[in-house]
């Protein structure tokens, strides 16, 4: 078993934060296939279309009959630890803070023999899952697993600065009166979370709901509004230094086409879907950044709430679609941003969710409950795209096999 | 031209004093809230444009996101269906000399700090009148409650069935429209009550003053130190091209510790 994680100490206020540095960055253009299944949390690897052969590491042709016809494909995820290594010395800094380093030759059920990183609770000889997780560096690695579930293993100090795992951590989310709100407030405190700060927007008015988020405990309610740079410089001024996650559930939608809406709404669907985003990661981005190696509640994810519309858009939400891409884009120029510093951009994709603007569609929609679900495992999984849903996973793959024939489906041209 | 220049050494004496009855635009005011399938009024909203620095470096300026009907504002005619064919009935077309008139202060705070829903009715009117004399032709109606002083969360005051907050009745407003007053004010966030969309014609002070082409004045402050008459009022709106209202800076003059 791993040593379960304490919660942390006060910290030393003479001593310097520990500044974040990262693992190797440098990867070929065919290894980046390890990088996107990582973020999604798929075990894909490069399989040959024409002999069939699975192999690893990947490479621009296949090993063993020469084609450049290769194909990332889900694969079967059992191996064996046939060597296990212990590093004990290593000129790059991020591995020199973290000796003795243990990595593992496994060889494959499905054929290649792969360099992995060891989970604690694993050694040589033993059955493993293999697993794809996004390092410090947001790159793809293979990380050999326990078959079964060991006690804390997600403690395991390798787990740790692979994932962002709530427990010790401090939360925040933006939007208090959002449905999925209370669920993923206590989804996060069931995955131990230390402190959760709910965001609350326009005070002045009152809303059914407030009373059971406040009389939580670990729980504070603080004044913020996404579409008020005042706001989150005020609350980023208060709280900025301890928000180790940061879970933005700031949505507007209105239901409607472009033709017949209002761009009054749509400017409210850009204000809080998209501005919203980008005040929020100025005011909090910098202090979150700057704190990924600050110990056992280090700042570890900031989490956005797309629909997965944003691939493609549903005419029937016209403006909102559009906001939703615009926000996506966003969030793949502060994962750019972000990566120096090894702070994950995590985007949870959605269906249409079970709420008041989304009344007469027929089900299947996602409860609040399950985006919570679904945000918290994102975390603890240590992803950077997540699919919530039926449809949202649905849509994913279509959009991945061709966005052209999903525009054209979307829009009527299917019958 | 004696009458001004008295005016201003009045002024500056202190024998006259000016009272400001405007809320600070503040992004935490509140605004009225409608119905969320309904259009929106748009917060006041504040975004800098530069700050002495890099974006411009000897100036600071900012660019203002608001509605007409933000904080402390005028209700012109064209605000209402019943006022849309009301001959200049947009802010940039009323005449200027509706801006600056006499104002009578009706005060309700005692009936508003015991009822929330407290109404301005033609017997509250005629009391009004008992004591202080018939209301002058032109002049402006403040109905005083002391609203502006309350917490944010008790200003709009809303429940589950809506706002509660104070307002007229609809026979108060054709009470005050057949005395040919200039328009009402209220220190709440509209002219009507918080429930008024109950009544017969729902929103009646919106209904009646401006079918009858007359003004509203809103979320208006200091009521408190205006004398029940014999002040005078200045709201000039901005002249905004078809504004149906405006922010706007409302200030009094009363008559001063000196006078």
């Amino acid at each position: 078993m791993s040593t379960p994680l304490e919660a942390p100490k006060k910290k030393d206020p003479q001593k310097r934060s520990t500044v974040p540095t990262l693992p190797p960055l440098g990867r070929s253009r065919a290894a980046l296939g390890l990088t996107v299944a990582a973020a999604e949390g798929r075990f894909a690897l490069q399989h040959c279309a024409e002999c069939g052969t699975v192999q690893y590491p990947p490479r621009d042709a296949c090993g063993h009959c020469l084609s450049c016809d290769l194909v990332w494909r889900d694969t079967e995820t059992g191996g064996v630890v046939i060597a296990e290594t212990r590093i004990h010395a290593s000129p790059d800094p991020y591995f020199r803070e973290r000796l003795p380093w243990r990595m593992g030759t496994v060889k494959l059920d499905a054929g290649p023999i792969a360099l992995a990183h060891l989970h604690g609770d694993v050694a040589r000889g033993d059955r493993v899952r293999l697993a794809l997780h996004l390092d410090k560096a947001a790159q793809g690695v293979i990380v050999a697993l326990p078959v079964e579930r060991t006690d804390a293993m997600e403690d395991d100090p390798l787990m740790r600065s692979l994932t962002a795992h709530p427990r010790h951590r401090r939360v925040l989310i933006t939007d208090a009166r959002a449905p999925v709100t209370l669920p993923l407030i206590q989804a996060l405190q069931k995955a131990g979370a230390a402190h959760v700060f709910v965001g609350e927007a326009e005070s002045w008015r009152r809303w059914p709901g407030r009373d059971a988020i406040a009389a939580l405990e670990n729980v504070s309610i603080m004044p913020l509004d996404v579409t008020d740079a005042d706001s989150l410089q005020s609350l980023a001024g208060e709280i900025g230094g301890k928000t180790d996650i940061l879970v933005n559930t700031a949505r507007f939608v209105r239901p409607g086409g472009v033709l017949g809406s209002d761009t009054v709404f749509a400017r409210d669907e850009m204000e809080v879907n998209v501005l919203g985003l980008m005040r929020l990661a100025q005011a909090f981005g910098p202090s979150m950044a700057a704190r990924t190696a600050d110990g056992a509640n280090s700042a570890a994810a900031f989490v956005n709430i797309l629909s997965a519309h944003a691939l493609s858009p549903d005419p029937a939400f016209g403006a909102f679609a559009a906001s939703q891409a615009a926000a996506r884009s966003l969030s793949q120029t502060l994962r750019a941003e972000f990566h120096q510093s090894g702070l994950r951009m995590m985007n949870v994709y959605v269906g249409p969710i079970d709420d008041e603007w989304h009344q007469p569609l027929p089900p299947p929609k996602v409860a609040p409950q399950a985006l919570a679900r679904s945000i918290v495992e994102g975390l603890v999984e240590g992803r950077e795209e997540v699919f919530c849903g039926d449809v949202a996973r649905d849509l994913a793959e279509r959009w991945r096999h061709d966005p052209g024939i999903l525009e054209r489906e979307l829009t009527g041209g299917g019958a | 031209m004696s009458v001004l220049t008295d005016m201003a050494t009045a002024l500056a004496s202190g024998a006259v004093r000016v009272v400001d009855l405007t809320h600070r635009l503040d992004p935490d005011f509140p605004v009225i809230v409608l119905p969320p399938e309904f259009g929106q009024c748009a917060r006041f909203r504040m975004e800098e444009v530069s700050a002495y620095d890099h974006r411009g470096p000897a100036w600071k300026w900012h660019n203002l996101t608001l509605n007409e009907h933000t904080g402390t504002h005028f209700d012109a005619p064209v605000h209402w269906i019943s006022g849309r064919d009301v001959p200049n009935g947009a802010v940039d077309e009323i005449a200027p000399e509706n801006f600056i008139g006499p104002v009578v202060v009706i005060d309700c705070s005692q009936g508003a700090a015991e009822n929330e829903d407290f109404e301005l009715t033609p017997a509250v009117i005629e009391a009004w009148e008992a004591e202080h004399g018939t209301i002058p032709e032109g002049a402006w109606v403040l109905m005083r409650t002391d609203w502006s002083k309350r917490e944010p969360i008790d200003y709009l005051n809303m429940r589950e069935d809506g706002p509660h907050s104070p307002g007229p009745t609809p026979e108060a407003i054709q009470a005050l429209l057949a005395r040919g007053i200039r328009g009402f004010g209220t220190e709440t966030v509209g002219t009507d009550a918080g429930q008024g969309a109950h009544y017969t014609p729902p929103y009646p002070a919106h209904y009646f003053l401006h079918g009858a082409g007359r003004f509203g004045l809103q979320c208006l402050a200091n009521l408190d130190q205006l004398p029940p008459t014999g002040a005078l009022l200045i709201a000039a709106p901005l002249k905004i091209k078809g504004g149906t209202g405006s922010p706007l800076r409302v200030l009094a003059l009363v008559p001063g510790d000196r006078s």
